[in-house]
């Protein structure tokens, strides 16, 4: 799980173009969207993305996102649970 | 006979370097555009972390605006600034790359973040949205800079009272090569604003 | 003093029908253009007004026996070619071409040079077919490109660099496009439903339009369109989502009236955007109403064509001048139950009333907005 949070954290600054903000600079319950890493809707779109490219998982309802990405802890938890590949 | 208007600054950028007001202010001897494009804006000291997320063609429209835009926009106050922008090449340096992700049926993930750059307006609506400008704008694409036509319609925003200042630019990016030139155009200045010299900013 | 703009002439190409007469008999039944089409690449079956490619070659081979066009600039030509037939070219004739991704389609072959796929490089086809003798303006400003290229024709002849204009307008439906906004999550998954409380929204579409523009009031008659005003302002909100308070909208049209000079209240009729996604819908009717127009007839066309990107503004004005002549509002399909916060007055079915002022809308990506207003000539 451990090591899915890290993989999660170096992917997401690389697929948002997050610049200056390393992976220790991420903790696993901050905010993704919001005041913490302020992603917005097109970054919330672009994560459905790389659930389906990298993990297999097809998100069918966007509103489904809301509580999966609230941060990386629980990102993680879905993707651990639902993951295809 | 309408009251003259004026070319208050001007900035160009291409070769992978930075001209303000005809002075060269900033160089990047070798790199990619995107090398080029970080580097000029630590140099000029800008931060917006929203930047790097923008494709080429809004990366060298903003650069190159925000260069201007800095110095003129009063962030206490209205700024009736309306953009008129042209290019070549529209935004197909991005539909290009857009094209690619559907291209492969066993590789196939159209990403939003792509397409949305997909349209040249874009650039204009980053730079609306980085000073709050709320007014008049405009994206054209001719085969060639157009001198004629940009000096025209930025004249009919000023007589009509559409706009108090009228930011021109053509930004032109496809596959590394690109050429930014932006001005802007008011009712005090230096450079008179006509065809002519909106020529010679490109061509010097 | 600047010069009175007119537009006299239009036509359009949709699936409805490659005239004005026919699109506007289709529209009186109620018919769309929206089907449910088959696979294309890697997307299963969608929503999509679609012109059936043998009438358009049909139809096409009645004015050209050359057969090296796009399936976009057949639609393009055949827009065109009966206004251009009524009037002299000379060279202080604007031609003016909006359009959001022209070719786009050519990308999927590999081997395309990129000129090809040059938005200019398509204008100047099509110009050259005609015999312009002008430069070609093309204007991309995503989904207000349509109704913006109308003011755009209207300010350049209204300054006297041109004295009149040709303008069209055209876009297609693209895997590029469908996939696109796809990604977006913005699709329905039935016919679009325009400002509806099930609305899910946009179908795509594609279409060509045409019109002639004039500043000489010798060639007006009676039922042709006066330009009152025009505004085209930015929301300087979000790229891809409009300002909650329809911002940029409020300004466009505020823009407008103030040129005018007209009073709002003389107002009888807008066509609006209406794309059928829940904060495009939801945006124009908060910016109708912060200007006082909640109970001015209102429609989207979106139903009948989808939404033709950059032909959209252009082809829902020549319908709207052809409701404005009729003086006959067209219910707006798809919508059957209000589904905006703010009430507004959308038109459910057909209905006679006199148009003698309308007001087109649209807004886009870009954080784009552009209001036109138009007066008939009596």
């Amino acid at each position: 799980m451990e090591a899915l949070k890290q993989e999660l954290k170096s992917k997401i600054i690389e697929v948002l173009n997050l610049e200056d903000i390393a992976v220790e600079d991420i903790n696993d319950n901050d905010a993704l969207f919001g005041d913490g890493l302020g992603l917005d809707s097109i970054d919330a779109l672009e994560l459905i993305v790389l659930l389906d490219k990298d993990y297999g998982i097809k998100l069918t309802d966007p509103k489904e996102g809301k509580s999966i990405f609230v941060s990386i802890e629980t990102m993680a938890n879905y993707i651990a649970a639902n993951r295809t590949k | 006979m309408e009251a003259n208007k004026y070319i208050s600054q001007y900035c160009v950028i291409e070769n992978n370097s930075v001209a303000i007001n005809g002075e060269p202010q900033f160089a990047l001897e070798n790199g990619s555009f995107s090398e080029f494009a970080k580097a000029a804006y630590k140099h000029f000291g800008i931060d917006y972390p929203k930047f790097f997320k923008m494709d080429n063609l809004s990366k060298l429209a903003f650069l190159t605006s925000e260069i201007i835009l800095k110095e003129v926009v009063n962030p206490a106050e209205e700024n009736d600034i309306a953009l008129v922008f042209a290019n070549q090449s529209s935004s197909l340096d991005t539909d290009a790359k857009y094209q690619s992700s559907i291209a492969d049926e066993t590789a196939y993930f159209p990403s939003p973040s792509v397409f949305v750059y997909t349209l040249p307006n874009i650039c204009i609506g980053e730079i609306c949205i980085k000073h709050k400008l709320q007014s008049e704008n405009a994206f054209f694409v001719f085969g060639e800079f157009n001198a004629a036509f940009m000096s025209n319609y930025a004249n009919l925003l000023l007589e009509t009272n559409k706009a108090e200042k009228v930011l021109c630019g053509w930004v032109e990016y496809y596959n590394e090569k690109f050429k930014a030139v932006v001005y802007l155009v008011e009712k005090q200045g230096k450079l008179e604003h006509n065809e002519q010299t909106v020529n010679t900013l490109y061509t010097k | 003093m600047k010069k009175n703009v007119y537009i006299t002439d239009t036509n359009c190409v949709t699936p409805l029908g490659f005239d004005v007469t026919s699109n506007w008999e289709a529209l009186l039944k109620g018919q769309s253009g929206i089907g449910l089409h088959d696979k294309l690449g890697m997307l299963e079956s969608f929503y999509a007004s679609v012109i059936d490619s043998e009438q358009l070659n049909t139809a096409f081979a009645g004015i050209s026996g050359e057969s090296h066009f796009t399936k976009l600039e057949k639609m393009l030509i055949l827009a065109l070619a009966p206004i251009i037939s009524q009037h002299k070219i000379t060279n202080r004739t604007a031609f003016v071409f909006s359009t959001t991704k022209g070719n786009i389609s050519l990308l999927e072959n590999e081997n395309c040079e990129i000129e090809a796929a040059h938005l200019s490089a398509l204008a100047k086809k099509i110009s050259t077919f005609f015999g312009f003798t002008t430069e070609p303006i093309v204007v991309s400003n995503a989904c207000v490109s349509g109704i913006l290229a109308i003011a755009v024709a209207k300010r350049m002849l209204q300054s006297g660099v041109y004295d009149n204009a040709f303008v069209v307008a055209g876009d297609e439906v693209s895997e590029f496009v469908l996939s696109g906004f796809n990604s977006f999550q913005a699709m329905s998954q039935a016919p679009c439903k325009p400002y509806d409380k099930d609305r899910n929204g946009v179908t795509l579409g594609e279409a060509a339009a045409a019109v002639y523009m004039t500043s000489h009031s010798d060639e007006v008659q009676n039922g042709d369109m006066k330009i009152l005003g025009d505004g085209a302002i930015n929301d300087a909100n979000h790229i891809s989502g409009p300002s909650r308070t329809g911002e940029g909208l409020f300004r466009s049209i505020e823009s407008a009236f103030k040129e005018s000079g007209l009073e709002p209240e003389k107002l009888s009729y807008i066509s609006a955007h209406g794309t059928a996604t829940l904060y495009n819908d939801e945006m124009e009717a908060v910016a109708f109403n912060r200007l006082g127009l909640q109970k001015v007839p209102v429609n989207s066309l979106k139903g009948f064509y989808g939404h033709t990107l950059g032909a959209s503004g252009l082809l829902e004005t020549v319908i709207a001048i052809e409701s404005a002549r009729k003086n006959q509002l067209i219910g707006s399909k798809g919508f059957s139950e209000m589904g905006v916060t703010q009430s507004i007055e959308v038109i459910k079915e057909h209905t006679e009333n006199e148009i003698n002022y309308f007001l087109k809308t649209a807004s886009g990506f870009g954080g784009c907005n552009t209001a036109v207003l138009f007066e008939k000539v009596r």
